[in-house]
């Protein structure tokens, strides 16, 4: 098998563009992907703030590497969820990636600045973990990009991720989820802009990346995802992938082009939310979820934001 | 050849010479979920891998560390 582009001997075949790589050209088919998106979407302009959410896992610390072989001013934000052997390891793949690459990172631990880990937390406001910790991420990543004045948070959620969403949510119905699903997320009072630049590549070429890139990332799974629906989807969807190559990407830029508009007007009722009464953040009234855990798991609810809210509802499901 | 799986991590032994795509269909392990490894380097489908030789078959498919 040789480079489509230059034909030397390639490294991964990617059969729904009926391509074939090496790994410098790889790496550059990635940058382009990446870039389309950003214009496609009109995710951020080139001299924006970006915040990265990064875990350790490969999308996320391929993303962030990415975004700065693009020029793009990229900052990390990793959050400490205290999953033990776990979020010690993923952690030590941040940090690693941060010395080789001298890039700024914000650090967040649950424990140190909450007083509960995701376990703890869990447990006791009787969440799921993966509940406790999405509804963590959402509302410490919002804040963290607004108070740290970022222009955009960005995620690195892949096609796997969001084709295995939508594949979740339209197998269920479920019509306020698909209303949100899109790439970019406008920013609003109490909220960041948010944004999904690697929507246009896959979950196989991202592992490529990194390790063509020698990115050194955590390839062991949380243990709090053990048997999550998600994975069956995904694994599902491959299964149709390996028969007929393009189909994820049809899926998902099919419900964009075709689908989501209708989601969005058929589920917005017009309920506007009210800030947290104690830290700010938009809720629908009283104080925020995210208060009523920390208060639950025994910490200190804490950071007071000024922002009026608006509306976002939970999204649901592991990460 | 020795063969590394992981999540769970844990080694097979598999028979070589054959090709990569080959020693996966006869694992049962579908291409689009994992990446082939010899040396730190991804190895396409189509490459021959012998018998001493020691890959890794790393999945490629989160639940979890996105
Ligand atoms: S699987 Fe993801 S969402 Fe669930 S606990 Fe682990 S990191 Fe959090
Ligand atoms: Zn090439
Ligand atoms: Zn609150």
């Amino acid at each position: 098998m040789k480079c489509t582009v230059c034909r030397e001997p390639a490294l991964i075949d990617l059969r729904r563009h009926n391509a074939a790589f090496c790994g410098e050209h790889h790496s550059r088919f990635c940058r382009d992907q990446v870039q389309r998106a950003i214009d496609d979407f009109d995710m951020f302009a080139p001299d924006a703030r970006v915040l990265v959410a990064v875990s350790g896992g490969k999308d996320s610390l391929a993303l962030w590497h990415l975004l700065k072989a693009l020029g793009y001013d990229a900052h990390g934000l990793y959050l400490g969820l205290g999953i033990g052997e776990y979020s010690d390891a993923s952690r030590d793949h941040v940090l690693a990636f941060t010395d080789a690459h001298d890039v700024p990172l914000v650090e967040i631990d649950l424990l140190d600045t909450f007083g509960y880990d995701i376990p703890t937390g869990a447990q006791a406001s009787r969440r799921t973990p993966c509940s406790a910790c999405g509804l963590s991420k959402r509302h410490l990543f919002d804040s963290a990009a607004l108070d740290g004045g970022f222009d955009v948070l960005a995620t690195g959620h892949n096609l796997d991720d969001e084709a295995a969403v939508l594949f979740g949510n339209v197998l269920h119905w479920q019509t306020e989820y698909l209303a949100r699903q899109q790439p970019v997320l406008p920013a609003g009072a109490g909220f960041p802009r948010k944004v999904k630049p690697l929507v246009r590549l896959s979950e196989r070429e991202m592992a490529a990346y990194c390790i063509i890139n020698g990115i050194d990332y955590q390839v062991d799974e949380c243990p709090m995802s053990a048997g999550n629906r998600h994975l069956a989807y995904k694994e599902a969807l491959n299964g149709i992938e390996s028969r007929s190559p393009g189909s994820k990407a049809d899926f998902y830029f099919g419900f964009l082009r075709s689908a989501a508009d209708v989601f969005q007007t058929a589920t917005d009722d017009g309920s506007e939310p009210v800030p947290c009464e104690t830290c700010g953040a938009p809720c629908s009234g009283g104080r925020c979820a995210f208060c009523r855990l920390v208060e639950r798991a025994g910490g200190e609810p804490t950071m007071v934001r000024v922002d009026a809210p608006t509306r976002r509802s939970d999204q649901g499901g592991p990460t | 050849m020795i063969v590394r799986l992981r999540n769970p991590e844990r080694q097979i032994e598999a028979p070589g010479p054959a090709l990569v795509s080959v020693v996966l269909e006869r694992l049962g392990i579908d291409r689009e979920g994992v990446l082939v490894i010899r040396n730190g380097t991804i190895v396409p489908g189509d490459t021959r891998l012998e018998d001493d030789d020691e890959i890794e078959i790393r999945p490629v498919i989160s639940g979890g560390a996105g």
